[in-house]
């Protein structure tokens, strides 16, 4: 079963990944990809504390992510691959050719140069117009925090905030 | 002496439900600060909750969610605080640890989740068991 659900959300491993998603999917493994946490010990433990002992949690480096995809895709339980921001999915989209198909926004947070585009996500000029590449690039991109709510497109984001992206 | 007020961090408005609910039943609501996880990062939990550890001096932070941000803020802690989390905080937990003042921090943790986890049971109805 391939994974299901290519997240980004600033909190990485939280309530909303393991219960709101993880539940209902019946989640068999995380993938957290980011190059900080792939060399820290004392992070990786911070992350499986919390996590049931039945779920598998795989840290990667996005270099190690994009060599293990494929493997990750073979699994035959339900994944979910997290990363932290923007540029960390768009370098590992780019860097395995057209895999990921859809990306999902989950729950970028406050920042002083950042507009709220949802309660649960904010964005400045220069991310949404990153998403957007992604998406010229085939990925689909929609904003949800938790599977009960309604999907909201990139194109309904850059709509409502009246910014024209990048040609 | 486990004097020092504790934090509880939770999800939407748990953690001041749950102390709402200990001054009801104790009227010692104010040993706790309540926080929430809503609308922040997990760096700005972790920043609000070492500012509130620093500002009232907590021992102790109880957090509802094992694998939750509020769980993993807390987690962060430990690296260079001297403090003790508790996971999967109730009500019980939370009225033992208040009502035992002269144990220390620790053990009046340790006590409280001793007797507070237990507390979770189902019960059936009579016509369940014809």
């Amino acid at each position: 079963m391939p994974i299901e659900l290519y997240r980004i959300d600033d909190r990485l491993i939280h309530g909303q990944v393991i219960v709101g998603w993880g539940q209902p999917m019946g989640l068999g493994f995380l993938v957290l990809v980011d190059d900080e946490v792939a060399t820290s010990d004392w992070e990786q433990e911070l992350y499986r504390m919390g996590v049931p002992p039945e779920l598998d949690v795989f840290f990667a480096s996005v270099a190690e992510a994009a060599h293990k995809l494929d493997q990750w895709n073979r699994d035959k339980r339900p994944g979910i691959l997290l990363t932290a921001d923007i540029g960390t999915m768009v370098r590992l989209a780019s860097a395995t050719h057209a895999t990921i198909r859809a990306v999902n926004l989950g729950g970028i947070h406050h920042r002083a140069d950042r507009v709220e585009r949802l309660r649960y996500l904010y964005l400045t000029g220069g991310e949404l117009r990153e998403l957007q590449e992604l998406e010229r690039h085939g990925v689909e991109v929609t904003a949800r925090d938790v599977p009960a709510s309604r999907p909201i497109p990139l194109s309904a984001l850059v709509e409502a905030s009246g910014e024209a992206g990048a040609a | 002496m486990n004097d020092q007020p504790a934090i509880v961090l939770a999800h939407g408005q748990l953690a001041a439900g749950l102390v709402s609910a200990v001054e009801q039943i104790t009227g010692m609501g104010s040993r706790f600060v309540a926080m929430s996880n809503t609308g922040l990062s997990g760096a700005e939990l972790e920043q609000k909750l070492r500012a509130m550890v620093e500002e009232i001096g907590a021992k102790v932070v109880f957090t509802d969610l094992p694998a939750g941000s509020c769980n993993i803020a807390a987690f962060r802690l430990l690296r260079d605080r001297d403090v003790v989390v508790v996971s999967g905080v109730n009500l019980p937990t939370l009225l033992h640890f208040v009502t035992h003042p002269n144990l220390s921090p620790e053990e009046a943790a340790t006590e409280a989740v001793e007797r507070g986890g237990p507390t979770l049971k189902v019960t059936f109805g009579k016509t369940r068991a014809d």
